[in-house]
């Protein structure tokens, strides 16, 4: 290597880390100064400087507050049964919708399939406008299933990434399990759907963290107070406490430390899932 | 004794094939049953009553009037449409800029770094926070007097010349722009790592032994892995602008010029119950959308000929060497 080439590439490993580091800084800096806030009492949040660190890092009082005022313990709950029901149930259509389609030859599959296919390019939040007055003429508003029923109908996804996997899963395991006296439904859930791990993980991840954040939808169905999601509680602060950013900052954080600490333990099948779903764009 | 055997074979084999037939049915009628109707229902009904309800004057409950083209002529004549239209043109840039730097980071990690998983997790976190956080934490960041105007006195500004980030209308779409690029340059840098990792890593170190420099290797090596998940990214990005919807909401709730389409749509369609124009505006979105899938996938087929190249090619010479053979003859 000449000296002209290595002080080069001297210049450029400097570049590289001087921008990386700059970057992350500007990704984490406004989340940073919301955990410096959401540590400060009213006073010393009316007196210090944003970026001063708090007195005390175990003052869990804004939290408390946070939790009691947006009652974000009932969004918590609610959130959950919400999540644990729409993942299963997503799961296994999505899992039995590809499977028919991939694996049997019938008149309207074609069809079938491009029916969802031009599902994925209707716009979601618009879509609303429409989807709520059936809602309201199902009376599925203000009750926590027909919340569930519209994040399983509106799921295109999941759908997306079976039918993908099930390209790559030779037929001739179904062959041999039917060969073996295996009937269909045997086929599918004792052999198959085994197989389907890294899709269901693929699916539980991109639809768990879209089903995790989702607002417009909680926002229109679910108004009462007892039924409120993590994301609509959250909106909350909004109102009232709008200028208060010492609570707000505490609810914001409450939000993202259950994803933080999912996304740490989970990191690889994360950023997989991104790029299974990104392939169909 | 030997007949009566094949028989018994052949009438089980008929049975057999019988109870598939009926197995077959079976597993496809209840195994589409749930997402079909699901589809149906939340889908393509709300669908054929939103282009319905595009030619009405309504309410969700109460009387309609029939009013033809009138919304759609109102979607490009009300200014607050129009005006949100124009808005997500900045969004559309932010697009650009973010796609560029998150190209930029996902080359930059490809060369070996350091810490790489650290920077990766900085950087894609973003994307996980919920719409509804990210607007809370950059109302905070933008407010006056708050976190960015400390950072910029504290390196020396003076605050008197430090703008409204959010109610200067020259700029507050700049600054609401900044937060969708914050939220999703770390994503897009995953989908372009994912992409360029896929290339045989031992080609960078066999081109850089080769002596091809770093601009080299990016124009040669990483580009042509990529390119298709940029095209699709920037044509993502047009409806994507379009769609801005939870951070604006919550900043600055569309005052002060920065409403964006669907801001403006949720505000007509159950806050003013403007049903038949939100309709309209919907219906308009749509066929903006299905334009750019099929300008992309014309792309695809024509710029970068999707392997049909070669095809093509073989036809060439086939045509050419029959023409020689009918030369010869």
């Amino acid at each position: 290597m000449t000296a002209k080439m290595k002080a080069g590439s001297i210049i450029f490993s400097i570049l590289k880390y001087l921008s990386l580091i700059l970057a992350s800084l500007i990704a984490i800096i406004p989340v940073v100064v919301c955990v410096l806030t959401a540590f400060k009492t009213n006073d010393e949040y009316a007196a210090s400087s944003v970026l001063d660190l708090p007195k005390s890092f175990a003052n869990f009082e804004n939290f408390s507050i946070a939790i009691e005022k947006a009652n974000m313990l009932r969004g918590f709950l609610n959130t959950g049964i919400v999540l644990v029901v729409v993942l299963i149930v997503s799961v296994l259509t999505g899992s039995m919708l590809a499977y028919v389609l991939n694996r049997f030859k019938f008149p309207g599959r074609g069809a079938v399939e491009s029916l969802f296919l031009f599902a994925s390019l209707l716009p979601g939040i618009a879509m609303q406008v429409t989807i709520y007055q059936i809602m309201y003429s199902l009376n599925l508003i203000n009750h926590l299933y027909g919340y569930m029923i519209v994040l399983m109908g509106t799921d295109i996804i999941s759908i997306y990434i079976f039918l993908q996997f099930f390209e790559n899963l030779s037929v001739s395991l179904d062959e041999s399990a039917i060969m073996d006296g295996c009937t269909y439904f045997g086929v599918f859930f004792k052999i198959l759907f085994p197989l389907l791990k890294p899709a269901i993980v693929t699916s539980l991840v991109l639809k768990g963290v879209s089903v995790y954040n989702e607002y417009y939808a909680s926002s229109l169905y679910l108004t009462k107070p007892e039924l409120k999601t993590i994301s609509t509680a959250l909106y909350t602060f909004t109102g009232p406490y709008g200028n208060q950013y010492n609570y707000i900052c505490a609810g914001v954080l409450i939000t993202i430390i259950p994803i933080l600490i999912f996304f740490l333990v989970f990191q690889k099948q994360v950023y997989s899932g991104m790029a299974a779903g990104a392939v169909k764009g | 004794m030997d007949g009566s055997r094949t028989n018994a074979r052949q009438m089980t084999f008929a049975e057999k094939f019988r109870s598939r037939k009926v197995q077959r049915y079976l597993v496809i009628v209840t195994f589409m049953f749930v997402p079909l109707l699901l589809l149906l229902v939340f889908t393509y009904v709300p669908f054929a009553k939103m282009v319905q309800f595009s030619f009405y004057d309504m309410k969700y409950i109460g009387a309609k009037t029939y009013v033809g083209l009138k919304n759609y002529i109102d979607v490009f004549k009300r200014s607050d449409i129009f005006g949100s239209l124009f808005v997500s043109v900045y969004y559309m840039g932010g697009a650009v800029l973010q796609l560029a730097l998150a190209l930029f980071f996902a080359t930059m990690m490809v060369f070996k770094v350091k810490g790489e998983s650290v920077f990766k997790a900085a950087m894609f976190f973003p994307y996980l926070v919920c719409g509804i956080a990210v607007g809370f934490i950059f109302k905070f960041f933008y407010a006056r007097g708050f976190v960015l105007d400390t950072i910029l006195q504290a390196l020396g500004m003076d605050i008197d010349n430090i703008p409204l980030w959010l109610q200067n209308q020259k700029i507050n779409n700049f600054s609401l722009v900044a937060t969708s690029v914050w939220r999703y340059t770390g994503q897009n840098m995953v989908l372009f790592l994912g992409a360029m990792m896929s290339v045989d890593t031992d080609l960078y170190e066999a081109a850089s032994l080769d002596g091809a420099n770093k601009w080299h290797q990016f124009r040669y090596i990483i580009m042509p892995s990529i390119k298709s998940i940029i095209v699709l990214n920037l044509v993502l990005s047009i409806s994507g602008s379009l769609s801005a919807f939870e951070p604006p909401y919550v900043i600055t709730n569309g005052q002060m010029g920065t409403g964006t389409y669907f801001v403006i749509m949720n505000r007509l369609a159950h806050e003013n119950q403007r049903v038949g124009l939100a309709c309209a505006m919907a219906i308009v979105l749509l066929v903006i959308i299905i334009i750019c899938t099929v300008a992309q996938k014309l792309f695809f087929k024509y710029a970068f000929n999707d392997g049909t190249e070669d095809e093509s090619k073989a036809a060439v010479r086939r045509k050419k060497r029959e023409a020689k053979k009918k030369g010869g003859a």
